[in-house]
């Protein structure tokens, strides 16, 4: 039987911050990018909660990993709050469109 | 009436026309015959100051009266010693002749506006203004202190003011009674000068204390010379109220004012302030001041005397005569005469209020014209102004049996003494000529306009004699014109009640050094009991002149008389002619030895110009050196400021300017697509990872 | 009356008032108007109250004890400021009978200045609320003792009226409003270096022993108090005392308007509505004499000694100058400016005699000017709401048209002239008599006497050519008084008769105060020189 080692839970989470970099990249609605984001945190969170497993810390990976998840959920809170905004400013949530900044 | 009683009945007077005024003035619109308040006041005036002058005349001859209230005290001063003001009032025989003249005249006057002044708009502030005048001058006769005489003395300037610009809506009106104001001002400087030089010797302005300190030799500056300043100083009052050479401008200007005004102030009772304060401060009075005083009485009577030879106006002719009439007082007075310059001062204010009155009678019936070339004749239609006013002419003009024979010829005769003590004859010619001048110019002014044919036939036609109003003030005044209410011998009134045992010379009490050699008082007069002001030799000198000075004035008196009736009434002598013969001179006289002109020409223009300069030299100099500072300042700071922009600003905003560009260049790195950024980090983090890192690929 | 802190309550009660009009709605104008009269009204009655309960006999001046109605505590105390050592502001209020006259003058214009300023039309939040804060400035210039609370009130009371007249001023009000800020804002900064340097010079002895320089005025004219070598100490044989008075001087001539300082008041007055003109006149140019009085003559008195000819001579030419302008004037407000000039004349010569009479009469010069110049431009301001025009050739024959109106105006012309039975004439005649009697100046006194001439001269003319004459037509529709106009003119009227005809309810107030002055000035320099 194979034994799931530390080396599993990181070509997970690399995957997932792969698709979820891809994903910030590729599209351009801002909900896309947002839920790219979101992938990026939780590749975060496998691994450290993967390091916490295998290494020697006690149980302070647990602990980030769950603070990440507090933030991330904030995080998103705001995000949407401020898509929503975009999306009643511009009537677009194509980021590439929201460039009023530039000049 | 005790003396208690003759001090509240003098306050009455001098109260009651104040109270008068405010009633009147602040009712006047209201109610239309509010006038007949200030009448009803000014009677009771009269029958008050009646009372007083019996009582003080007959009872109480040699006692003066004095009642006084602290006004201002503050004590004992650092540096100034006690510093206490009174007012009071003091009453001796002199005061309530003047307050029985001048309420007398006053009544007789109210009386007479209420038909005169009959339809005036502003009837009842006519009245007023009288109450308030009626106030001042009483003031001036009450007053026991230099500084409350020199208070209502301004009042009384006030009244006139008021008065003599009663119409302002004439332009000469309005003018005369600032000239009047301001002259007057002129002369009041100078007397507020003498008042401070007393006030820094004496620290008082009661006259009793002034005069003993005097006595006790305690002058001003300690010298005889500033006693002398100080007396004169104080007659510059006199010479600017009392119309006096080289101040007397005013008075005929202020013939603008209604005419009985002119009777009651500018002739009987105001004018005559400036004789009274002489003969108030006369005991103080120095040799020399008295004669200076002398000089410009004499120079106020010749001059204003050969104006009035040519002047057609009929009140100017009599203001000039009053200014001249009043130049006899100040001259008496000057040369020691204390006794006839009073006198005259009483009998002049009768028989000259009374001209007034009558000219104002006339004036009234010819519907004011004032203009003695186009009258004449007018004895037919106004027989009780006729012969009320030929007996004040003849009063003037000194002819026996009348007041103002008696008070000229002792004017005469006192500077006939004069000339025979110290032989200053000068005096003595101008008394003479002047008696003859006043004979002529006053007979011509009778012949011109009672006498002839009419020469303004329609006027004439409409004249008519005036009220009952009016003409019985002028028989009240005519009958005190006669000598007998001054003494029962019609030549001499030396041994007359009136100067004898009412007016007496007050003894002088300057230092023996400074007065005249003959007010010196020489061993005989000590042995006389009674105190005898003038020496022996003066009495004697007076005795000797009286003769030679009856005769002499009765001859000029009637030569002046007689050329009058040859020139106007008899048409003998061609006064054309002889004016066509001596124009240079007459012109001279006519055109009042162009004095105003003079006056306008130099002080007037002196000031104005001045003023003007300076005005002009406040906006542009003294303002323009401020504004100027302003101006450089704006320069500098201007330049400062161009500093401070180009180069300091400069500096500031070039760095600004290069960031600026800086940030231009980079802003291209900003595209604004979120991939893009992203990809930029991702890329940028693997490179850092490559190069911080040790890893090997 | 110990308890009452009523030079506080009467000096700070227009805050108060000012406050109360900021926190009310804009447009609420009755009520600004009723609220600032109703604080002057109290202003008036507190200034009756503090002169029922003065006492006449003490003389204030430089001892505190003789001081009425003191209130003094400490204000503002920094401990250990570097090499200064303890700062010691105190807070100190009192009168004399130097000061108690003035403060009377104040409340009396400052309720008048309110009943003047009834047409004020654009922003009049603003303007009553500047208003009131002037009012507090000028009580707080009188009542002061300390110097430096002497100097803020001064210069509390410069910017409100650099406002007044720069916002509701005449067509040149910004030139005019700016010249008087500046002009005074000079004569500020030497005050406040003279200031300065006496601070340095003096100290005060504390409760605890300790020695602080000091503020105090009246520990200022200790010549005890001074330190050896301070700048201004009269103990300092290189001391800087006659530059420091002559600072202080110039500081507070600009303000009286001394020749040649002078020119802003035209300027100032023309341009100025009525009730700040009132204001001006009425208070604001005593505030140089009273300076001068307060001041340089008690801390300086040995070179009061040495100037007091000088003094004399500038009164001089402020009288015969002053008249001679207004003579030529043909604005009826500027002439009237020139006139408060000549008038201000009188109150120099009369502090520069330094005797009883001379001072008495220059104190109460300043409050007959106060009450009679006051009347004076409320006159050109009622006739200049009417007609919109001041030239004085442009009228004439107004005395039919407005009767009244013409009555008021006699009298206060005929005050101005110093006619007696008015105000005028005593505070005159005191001023002459006193510096009559002075050898030094007697001739400088009789040329002076010169300026009643001319006053009765361009004073009388002006009368002639607005009132009387033939009327012109064009002012036919002219109304008389209305009741606020007479509300105006009738106290201050009555207060130019009572106080010509019984003079003592004023020179009683100030005798003991001026006596105990001019003992001070007269021991002084002998102490000085002997130290």
């Amino acid at each position: 039987m194979m034994t799931i080692g530390l080396n599993h839970f990181l070509i997970v989470s690399g995957l997932l911050f792969c698709f979820g970099i891809f994903g910030m990249m590729t599209r351009k609605n801002a909900v896309m990018v947002l839920m790219g984001i979101e992938l990026i945190l939780n590749s975060a969170n496998i691994n450290f909660i993967a390091f916490a497993k295998y290494g020697n810390f006690g149980y302070h990976g647990q602990m980030i990993a769950l603070f990440v998840i507090i933030l991330a959920a904030a995080e998103a809170a705001i995000a949407l709050a401020i898509v929503l905004n975009i999306y009643k400013n511009f009537a677009t949530v194509n980021v590439d469109e929201v460039n009023n900044l530039k000049e | 009436m005790s003396e208690y009683q003759i001090i509240v009945f003098s306050l009455f007077t001098l109260f009651a026309p104040l109270v008068g005024f405010l009633v009147t003035i602040f009712w006047g619109k209201k109610f239309k015959s509010m006038y007949l308040f200030e009448v009803a006041v000014i009677t009771l005036v009269l029958l008050a100051s009646i009372a007083v002058m019996v009582v003080k005349l007959g009872y109480l001859t040699d006692t003066k009266i004095v009642s006084e209230f602290a006004w201002i005290s503050l004590g004992n001063l650092p540096v100034l010693g006690e510093f206490n003001l009174t007012l009071g009032i003091m009453i001796d025989n002199i005061t309530v002749i003047m307050m029985f003249v001048v309420s007398l005249i006053s009544t007789l006057v109210h009386y007479y506006s209420i038909a005169y002044m009959k339809g005036d708009k502003r009837y009842n502030r006519y009245f007023a203004y009288l109450g308030i005048f009626t106030f001042s001058m009483m003031g001036i006769v009450l007053t026991h202190n230099i500084l409350m005489m020199y208070i209502f003395w301004e009042l009384v300037g006030l009244s006139s003011y008021l008065l003599i610009g009663f119409w302002y809506e004439k332009k000469s009106a309005s003018d005369a009674g600032k000239k009047a104001f301001i002259v007057n001002r002129i002369g009041d400087v100078g007397m507020f000068a003498g008042i401070m030089m007393l006030f820094i010797t004496y620290h008082t302005f009661t006259f009793d204390t002034i005069f003993e300190n005097i006595s006790n030799g305690i002058l001003p500056f300690n010298s005889d010379f500033w006693l002398t300043i100080t007396g004169l100083l104080l007659f510059c009052g006199a010479i600017g109220k009392s119309a006096q050479f080289p101040l007397h401008v005013w008075l005929p200007d202020a013939m603008e004012g209604p005419t009985p005004v002119s009777a009651l102030i500018h002739a009987a009772t105001m004018v005559a302030a400036g004789v009274y304060l002489v003969a108030r401060i006369f005991v103080m009075l120095t040799g020399d001041a008295l004669l200076i005083i002398a000089v410009v009485g004499a120079l106020s009577a010749l001059i204003p005397a050969t104006i009035a030879l040519t002047q057609n106006d009929i009140k100017k002719v009599l203001a000039y005569s009053t200014i001249s009439q009043l130049g006899y007082m100040i001259l008496a007075l000057g040369v020691g005469s204390f006794v006839y310059g009073f006198f005259h001062l009483i009998t002049h204010a009768f028989f000259k209020a009374g001209l007034f009155l009558g000219s104002g009678s006339v004036i009234h019936s010819m519907h004011h014209e004032q203009d003695i070339q186009k009258m004449g004749a007018l004895r037919k239609k106004m027989p009780i102004t006729y012969v009320t006013f030929v007996l004040f002419s003849i009063a003037i003009a000194g002819v026996p049996l009348t007041s103002g024979f008696l008070s000229k010829d002792g004017i005469l005769a006192g500077t006939y003494a004069f000339g025979l003590l110290t032989g200053q004859w000068i005096f003595a010619i101008v008394g003479f000529l002047v008696a003859m001048m006043t004979a002529f110019y006053m007979f011509r002014l009778v012949i011109l306009t009672f006498h002839g044919e009419p020469r303004d036939p329609h006027k004439f036609e409409h004249a008519h004699e005036s009220p009952l109003l009016m003409t019985i003030p002028l028989i009240i005044l005519a009958s005190l014109s006669v000598f007998v209410f001054y003494t029962a011998n019609p030549v001499d009134a030396e041994g007359g009640w009136f100067l004898s045992k009412w007016v007496k010379t007050p003894e002088t009490v300057v230092p023996q050094s400074a007065r005249y050699s003959f007010m010196v008082s020489d061993a005989e007069t000590i042995t006389h009991q009674e105190k005898v002001v003038h020496s022996i030799s003066y009495s004697e000198a007076l005795h000797h002149a009286h003769m030679p000075a009856i005769f002499l004035s009765l001859f000029l008196a009637g030569l002046g008389i007689l050329t009058a009736f040859l020139f106007y009434q008899w048409k003998k002598l061609n006064a054309d002619k002889l004016v066509a013969n001596i124009k240079p001179l007459y012109n001279f006289s006519y055109n009042k030895w162009y004095i105003d002109e003079l006056y306008e020409a130099t002080f007037l223009a002196f000031t104005m110009g001045l003023s003007n300069l300076l005005a002009w030299f406040d906006q542009k100099i003294v303002d323009g050196i401020v504004n100027g500072t302003a101006t450089v300042t704006r320069f500098f700071s201007r330049f400062i400021g161009g500093f401070d922009t180009i180069v300091v600003d400069g500096l500031v905003n070039l760095f600004a300017y290069m960031s600026g560009m800086l940030g231009l260049i980079l802003r291209k790195l900003q595209l604004g697509k979120v991939q893009a950024y992203i990809v930029l980090v991702i890329f940028s983090l693997v490179i850092l990872v490559f190069l911080f890192t040790n890893l090997q690929l | 009356m110990q308890q009452v802190p009523l030079l506080s309550l009467i000096t700070f009660l227009p805050i108060i008032g000012m406050i109360i009009i900021l926190f009310l709605p804009k447009n609420n104008d009755k009520v600004i108007k009723a609220l600032t009269l109703a604080v002057t009204g109290i202003q008036v009655i507190l200034g009756i109250v503090i002169w029922r309960f003065y006492d006449y006999s003490l003389g204030g001046i430089y001892n505190q004890a003789t001081f009425q109605f003191v209130e003094k505590f400490r204000w503002i105390e920094i401990p250990s400021v570097s090499w200064l050592g303890t700062i010691k502001i105190d807070y100190f209020l009192g009168i004399d009978g130097i000061s108690a006259p003035l403060i009377l003058l104040t409340a009396i214009i400052t309720f008048v200045a309110t009943l003047a300023s009834w047409n004020i039309k654009t922003s009049l939040k603003g303007y009553f609320a500047l208003f009131l804060l002037l009012d507090t400035g000028m009580m707080g210039v009188f009542v002061s003792l300390d110097f430096f609370l002497f100097y803020i009130f001064w210069e509390v009371m410069l910017l409100p009226m650099y406002f007044l007249i720069g916002i509701w001023g005449g067509p040149r009000k910004e030139y005019a409003a700016i010249k008087f800020f500046i002009y005074t804002l000079l004569g500020s900064v030497f005050i406040l270096l003279a200031m300065i340097g006496l601070y340095l010079s003096a100290t005060e002895t504390l409760a605890d022993g300790s020695k602080v320089f000091t503020f105090n005025m009246l520990a200022l004219m200790n010549s005890e108090n001074y330190t050896h070598d301070g700048i201004l100490s009269p103990l300092n044989p290189n001391n800087f005392r006659l530059l420091a008075f002559l600072a202080l001087f110039v500081g507070f001539a600009i303000k009286i308007p001394m020749f040649p300082f002078h020119t802003w008041l035209p300027d100032a007055h023309v341009e100025a509505p009525t009730a700040i003109s009132v204001i001006l006149a009425g208070v604001l140019l005593k505030m140089g004499t009273y300076g001068i009085l307060r001041i340089n003559y008690p801390m300086f008195p040995e070179i009061t000694h040495q100037l007091a000819w000088w003094i004399a001579m500038f009164g001089m030419i402020n009288i015969i100058y002053g008249a001679l302008c207004a003579l030529a004037q043909k604005d009826f407000k500027k002439l009237i400016a020139y006139s408060s000039v000549s008038h201000m004349g009188f109150v120099m010569l009369g502090m520069a005699s330094l005797n009883t009479a001379g001072i008495s009469g220059a104190v109460f010069q300043m409050f007959n000017h106060g009450t009679i110049t006051a009347m004076l431009f409320i006159i050109v301001g009622i006739i200049y709401d009417r007609a919109h025009t001041r030239g004085i050739n442009d009228f004439g024959g107004l005395a039919n048209q407005m009767p009244i109106y013409t009555g008021f105006v006699t009298i206060a012309f005929f005050a101005a002239i110093g006619l007696p039975g008015l105000s005028g004439f005593i505070s005159e005649t005191f001023v002459f008599l006193g510096a009559f009697h002075v050898e030094s100046i007697r001739l400088i006194t009789v040329i002076s006497t010169l300026g009643i001439l001319l006053g009765a001269g361009y004073m009388l003319w002006t009368l002639q050519r607005i009132f009387l004459g033939e009327l012109n037509p064009k002012w036919n529709t002219l109304n008389d008084l209305t009741f606020r106009e007479y509300a105006m003119l009738v106290p201050l009227t009555i207060i130019i008769i009572v106080l010509g005809i019984y003079p003592s309810l004023m020179l009683d107030l100030m005798n003991s105060s001026v006596n105990t002055m001019v003992e001070f000035l007269l021991k002084s320099p002998v102490s000085f020189s002997g130290l």
